[in-house]
Parts: C-alpha cells; sequence; structure tokens
C-alpha cells in the first residue's frame, strides 16, 4: 500500500552545503500494518514522514500511495491525496484554536466538500469514539493536553484515511496520558483496521508495535517485523 | 462555501472584538463622513433650490453692470449668467471700479415702455421696485419695524405674496400718487394686537423714516413668512417686515429716478432661456455706444445651475478628502490581515495538512478582509445617515438619506476588502505547509 522505492531527499542541491537527509530509502508497508519508525534526531524521521504525509516530495525515487504514484503531483493534488488519504497526529496537537473540538474534527470534510448535516453527525460520532462526546462545543484551550489528542485523533479519522501519519503523538503528554493515547491507537488499529505508522523515539511504545523500522543518517538500519502480544493496562517508562 | 467562511470570519471577529473595531476605524470613518457630506450637501442644495424656485423659476433680472467686469466682490449675490458677465445686485449700485454710472446709464421708465412694447406679450410683467430705506411703523407705545420699498403693481408677480386680506399695489395707485401700503400680518399683529386682521384695512398708519413722519392707509395683507436663516434670534415684536408702497410716490423722494436692475417676468407661452437670450441681444443693441455700462442678463434656472453646482463641486472635494480615509482604513485592513497571517501560520499549516488546497486557504483570508471592512462600511453608513440627520437641521435643511450613495458605499467597502485582502491571502496560501507547522 505504501511503496518507497529509493527514496532519496536532498536539501542546497548544487551548493556548498547540499545536505543528502535520505539516501535511497526503499520500504514497503501493507494494509493493516501498525508501523513503528524510530530513529535519533537527524535521523532523516521527519523528512521521510513528510514525504509519506505527502506534504513533500522526493528528490529522486518513486512514492506510491495506493497505487498513486506522489511525485510528479501538483502541490493541489498532494493536497488531495493528504485529505483523502492521510490522517495527522501531530506531538503539539494542532487543533484550530478558537474552534470547538465539533469544528476541529469538521475540517478534513470541509475540505473533501460533505454536506454540512452529514459532517456534524460523522464528527460527533468520532468524538464518542475517543470518549469526548461530553466536550463537544469546549474550546482546545478548554481541554487538556490528552484531550486535545483524543480530539486530534478523531479529527485524523474524519475522512476514513488509507494511513495514520502520527509524529511523536505522546510526546507532550505525561506517561498517564501517554498511555491512555497509546491505547487509543492500538484500538483504532484492531477495531477500525487502520494502518498506522508511530513516529518516535521512544523505544518502549515502539515494542507495542508490530514492525520497528530504524533509520539512522537517513538509511534504514533494520526492519525488524516482530508480533508482540500486547497487554492493555501494562505500565511504562516514557 | 462562501457562507461557511463568512461566518467563520465572524466568529473570528468576534473573537478579536477590540482589534477589529481598531482595524475598521478607518473605514467607518471615512464611509461615514463621506455618507454624512454628501447628505448634508444635497439637503442643502435641495432647499436652496426650493426657497429660490419660490422666487418664480421665470424671473429674468436685467442689471446695469459694468463692461470687462468678470467676478468681484460686494453685493448678496454675484453670479455669472449663460451670456457671461452678468450680474445680480440687491440694494444700491455696487461699482468696483469706483465709477458711477450716471442716469443716462441706468434703465428709464422710457426704456422699459419700449421693452414692453418690443416683447409685447413674450413677457407677462416687468416688476420694478425701489428701495425705501428701513422705517418704524408707530401707534403710542407700540411699533413694528418695516423695510420700505416702492414697487409697481408687476411687482406682485415677482414677490408671489400670500395676500391674506386686501390687494396689492396697482397700477392705478402708482398712476395717482396714493399713499396706500400693503403691509405684513406680522406688522397688524405689532402694530395692532388684538384687533382682526380684516378690520386693519383702511387703517391710517404712521411710518417714521429718520426724522420724516409719513402716512399710509392699509389697502393689503400679506402672510409674513420668515426665509431661511434670516431674522434668527429676533424676536416676532422687532422682526422687520416687507412694507409695499406705490413706486411714483418712493420715486417722489428720491433724486435718481432711473433703475439699475429690473426684473422681467417670462410670459407663459415663452421659453425661459431664448427670453434671456432675446433679452441680452436687445440691451447689448440698446446699450451698444456705451462705453463703460451694459445690461447684464440672466434668469432664476441659470442661477439655482450654479448654486447647485457650485454646491455639489463643494461636497464632491470634501468627500474626497474623506475618501483618503477609506485608503488609510484598506491599508490598515491589510496590515491586520498580515499580522493575523503571520500569527494563524501554524493553523494555516495544520488546514493544509488537513487538505486545504491554496483556494481554500486564500478564500478563507479574503472572505475574512472583505468581512471585516463590509462591516466597518455598514458601521459607517448608519453612522453617517445618523451624523447627517443631527447636522443637517443646523444648516435650515431637511435630512436627506441619498440611497444610490449607500450602494455605492457598499460596495466600495466591498471593494476595498478585497484589495487590501489580496496580498495578505496570498501570502497565506503560498506559505510552504511543512514551514508553516514548523512555525513557533
Amino acid at each position: 500500500m505504501i511503496k518507497l522505492d529509493k527514496i532519496s531527499k536532498k536539501y542546497f542541491i548544487g551548493q556548498p552545503n547540499e545536505l543528502e537527509v535520505l539516501k535511497g530509502l526503499s520500504v514497503s508497508v501493507d494494509k493493516g500494518e501498525f508501523v513503528a519508525i524510530v530513529g535519533q534526531s537527524g535521523s532523516g524521521k521527519s523528512t521521510l514522514m513528510n514525504i509519506i504525509g505527502a506534504l513533500d516530495r522526493p528528490t529522486s525515487g518513486n512514492y506510491s500511495l495506493d497505487d498513486i504514484p506522489i511525485r510528479e503531483m501538483s502541490d493541489n493534488q498532494l493536497s488531495e491525496v493528504r485529505n483523502e488519504k492521510i490522517g495527522f497526529v501531530f506531538q503539539t496537537f494542532n487543533l484550530i484554536p478558537k474552534t470547538s473540538a465539533l469544528h476541529n474534527v469538521e475540517v478534513p470534510m470541509f475540505y473533501l466538500g460533505v454536506p454540512k448535516k452529514q459532517r456534524r453527525a460523522r464528527a460527533k460520532e468520532l468524538l464518542q469514539m475517543v470518549e469526548m462526546g461530553d466536550r463537544l462545543e469546549h474550546l482546545p484551550n478548554e481541554l487538556s493536553g490528552g484531550q486535545k489528542q483524543r480530539v486530534a485523533i478523531a479529527r485524523a479519522l474524519a475522512n476514513n484515511p488509507s494511513i495514520i501519519l502520527a509524529d511523536e503523538p505522546t510526546g507532550a503528554l505525561d506517561s498517564k496520558t501517554g498511555r491512555l493515547v497509546m491505547d487509543l491507537f492500538h484500538k483504532i488499529h484492531k477495531e477500525e483496521n487502520k494502518t498506522i505508522l508511530l513516529i518516535t523515539h521512544n523505544e518502549v511504545l515502539a515494542n507495542e508495535t508490530e514492525r520497528i523500522i530504524t533509520l539512522k543518517d537517513g538509511e534504514i538500519i533494520s526492519d525488524s517485523s516482530h508480533k508482540t502480544v500486547f497487554t492493555k493496562g501494562t505500565t511504562y517508562d516514557f | 462555501m462562501i457562507f461557511e467562511n463568512i461566518l467563520l470570519s465572524l466568529q473570528s471577529l468576534k473573537a478579536n472584538k477590540m482589534r477589529s473595531l481598531l482595524t475598521m476605524l478607518g473605514i467607518i470613518i471615512g464611509i461615514s463622513s463621506v455618507i454624512a457630506i454628501v447628505n448634508v450637501g444635497s439637503a442643502v442644495e435641495k432647499t436652496v433650490n426650493e426657497s429660490m424656485s419660490s422666487f418664480g423659476a421665470s424671473n429674468i433680472y436685467a442689471n446695469v453692470s459694468e463692461r470687462g467686469e468678470q467676478s468681484g466682490g460686494g453685493g448678496m449675490m454675484m453670479l455669472r449668467g449663460p451670456g457671461g458677465g452678468a450680474r445680480i445686485r440687491t440694494g444700491g449700485a455696487n461699482r468696483l471700479s469706483g465709477k458711477t454710472p450716471t442716469s443716462s446709464d441706468l434703465i428709464s421708465d422710457n426704456m422699459i415702455s419700449e421693452l414692453k412694447e418690443h416683447f409685447g406679450d413674450k413677457i407677462s410683467g416687468v416688476s420694478l421696485s425701489l428701495q425705501g430705506g428701513q422705517g418704524r411703523g408707530q401707534e403710542l407705545e407700540l411699533y413694528a419695524n418695516v423695510s420700505i420699498t416702492g414697487v409697481n403693481a408687476d411687482y406682485e408677480l415677482s414677490l408671489n405674496p400670500v395676500m391674506l386680506h386686501g390687494r396689492f399695489i396697482t397700477d392705478t395707485d402708482v398712476e395717482n400718487y396714493s399713499t396706500v401700503a400693503v403691509v405684513s400680518d406680522r406688522f397688524v399683529y405689532n402694530l395692532f394686537p388684538g384687533k382682526d386682521l380684516e378690520s386693519a384695512l383702511g387703517e391710517q398708519v404712521k411710518i417714521f423714516k429718520e426724522d420724516k413722519i409719513e402716512i399710509y392707509s392699509i389697502v393689503g395683507i400679506y402672510e409674513y413668512e420668515q426665509m431661511g436663516m434670516g431674522g434668527l434670534g429676533v424676536s416676532d415684536a422687532d422682526t422687520t417686515t416687507g412694507f409695499y408702497i406705490p413706486l411714483s410716490i418712493e420715486k417722489l423722494k428720491l433724486v435718481e429716478k432711473n433703475y439699475d436692475s429690473i426684473l422681467i417676468i417670462g410670459g407663459n407661452t415663452q421659453e425661459v432661456v431664448a427670453l434671456t437670450d432675446e433679452l441680452t441681444f436687445y440691451f447689448n443693441q440698446l446699450y451698444f455706444n456705451n462705453e463703460n455700462w451694459t445690461v447684464g442678463v440672466t434668469n432664476m434656472a441659470s442661477m439655482l445651475d450654479s448654486i447647485s453646482e457650485t454646491l455639489r463641486t463643494i461636497t464632491v472635494a470634501i468627500s474626497a478628502i474623506a475618501a483618503i480615509s477609506l485608503l488609510v482604513g484598506g491599508i490598515g485592513i491589510m496590515n491586520i490581515m498580515l499580522v493575523s497571517v503571520t500569527e494563524r501560520t501554524r493553523e494555516i499549516g495544520t488546514r493544509k495538512a488537513m487538505g486545504a488546497k491554496t483556494f481554500h486557504i486564500q478564500m478563507q483570508f479574503l472572505t475574512e478582509s472583505v468581512t471585516v471592512s463590509l462591516v466597518g462600511g455598514i458601521i459607517g453608513i448608519i453612522l453617517g445617515n445618523l451624523l447627517g440627520m443631527l447636522v443637517t437641521p443646523l444648516m435650515d435643511a431637511t435630512p436627506t438619506i441619498d440611497v444610490p450613495i449607500i450602494f455605492l458605499s457598499f460596495g466600495f467597502s466591498m471593494l476595498i476588502g478585497t484589495f487590501f485582502g489580496m496580498y495578505p491571502a496570498s501570502k497565506a496560501a503560498k506559505l510552504d505547509p511543512i514551514e508553516a507547522l514548523r512555525y513557533e
């Protein structure tokens, strides 16, 4: 489903300080996988995530998502891909300020052109799923970090995307709320059979997933598929 | 989509009330002052028109004026008619160069007779008047101030008084040197308080003028109308009203018996403009050999036109100055929108990550700037009209509301919002989502 073929990303091309952040990566992820991408800062994680998330284009190599080649797309076409196929969850939540939880979840559907009534109903449903059904009209600054992230996850699911891209989703949370958020990802993975890409530098969290891809200096140094039995309620040290 | 964008903009307006108000201030001030000025201007124009045309639109003035003179000070009004150089004066001859026309330069009774003969029924009358100065009617301790004017019968056509009782001065009065007078109702009230108006007819009144006393018997009473701004602050008892006596009586008291200005009343069938041209031609021939003096001919319509034109020019000029604040307001909007774009960089990044296209972001910010300036415009329209209604009565005019200018203002504020919102909106839309998401 996600197919990266010899992806490289260079900055400052042709200048003395030319920088190759990704050096010909090839990897593919199947539908329904829960993958952790780990690596030190500077390893190219974020750049890889930007490319997978269709926010950026690779300098060379091919990337196809659901058999759609991404590389030659215009900015507006990339917007469409992001809108329909990708759900983002950010470390800093990135909810739209002064806008209710309900409206925040409606945003991706608004850009897809879903009629207001349907949007409203779907947003309510999703917020109920993330156990935020009693805070529909709350503004982001009236919510705690964990609550914000749950709204963000509901928003990521709004257009029923192919993949959920979560960039350090627990990075700004304490261990207890971080746990709840991780539980939510597991729930989504199991119940909705969503493909989830979790970018983290936390090995404990990574070990909860089915597959760990480790990056170093723009290259994949290990790709281990493993089936761990995840026990709900286990405490981890974040 | 558009509707939701508008709702979104209204929300963000509400979220930053103080800032929104300050942003709109330029537009509010600009629109409201333009509207107030236009409303006051057209109200004054309308009032001037109404009060001027009550003098009679078919009146044509012929004045003795100095050759080559185009403009100058003095006199009540001085306007150029279509013939060029024609002037209107009230009061005595006004000689800019210090020269005074001799008796032969002025319009004589003979010339008037010839004029009447020449034009026949193209003219319905020649209104003649000579100022007799200020006087005071006195009866024991009671008094009434008057301004004495010697008139002929045709003067009634130009004065157009509302006669309550009796009659106006007639040609017979003039021929017979009758010591009769037409007075105002106010005059009667002041001099004969409590007396029935009609029974005042035939009363003898003593008029004290300097050290002389003249006695007239009342033959007519007209309704006194207070004119415009004149007479403000003067009590009813002290009000000076017109006191009309036969022209011949007034002439007895004067050395100069010729006229420096006459008023010709057009006939019903005659076009005023055409008649004005014919009269101009007539007088030009008559004064062809006069080196210093000529007769300028002008009519009420052309005077009204030039007054209206002047008023309109003033209105447009002041409005243009006021409109500069619209430009300032527009720049204010652009400034705030740029701040808003920077402030909301992360929001823009997030929206783009969620699938917003360039067009969506552009529309969002454009709608916001248009909404701000439109709301400002609407407030300005309301304030401007209120201001106009407050100020207009002070100028002795009836308040008017100019509907086209309201629509124009509405459209103009929309235009300002669009124009000055364009750059910030495209700046927002061009943001790189990755950079925007990382923005602190």
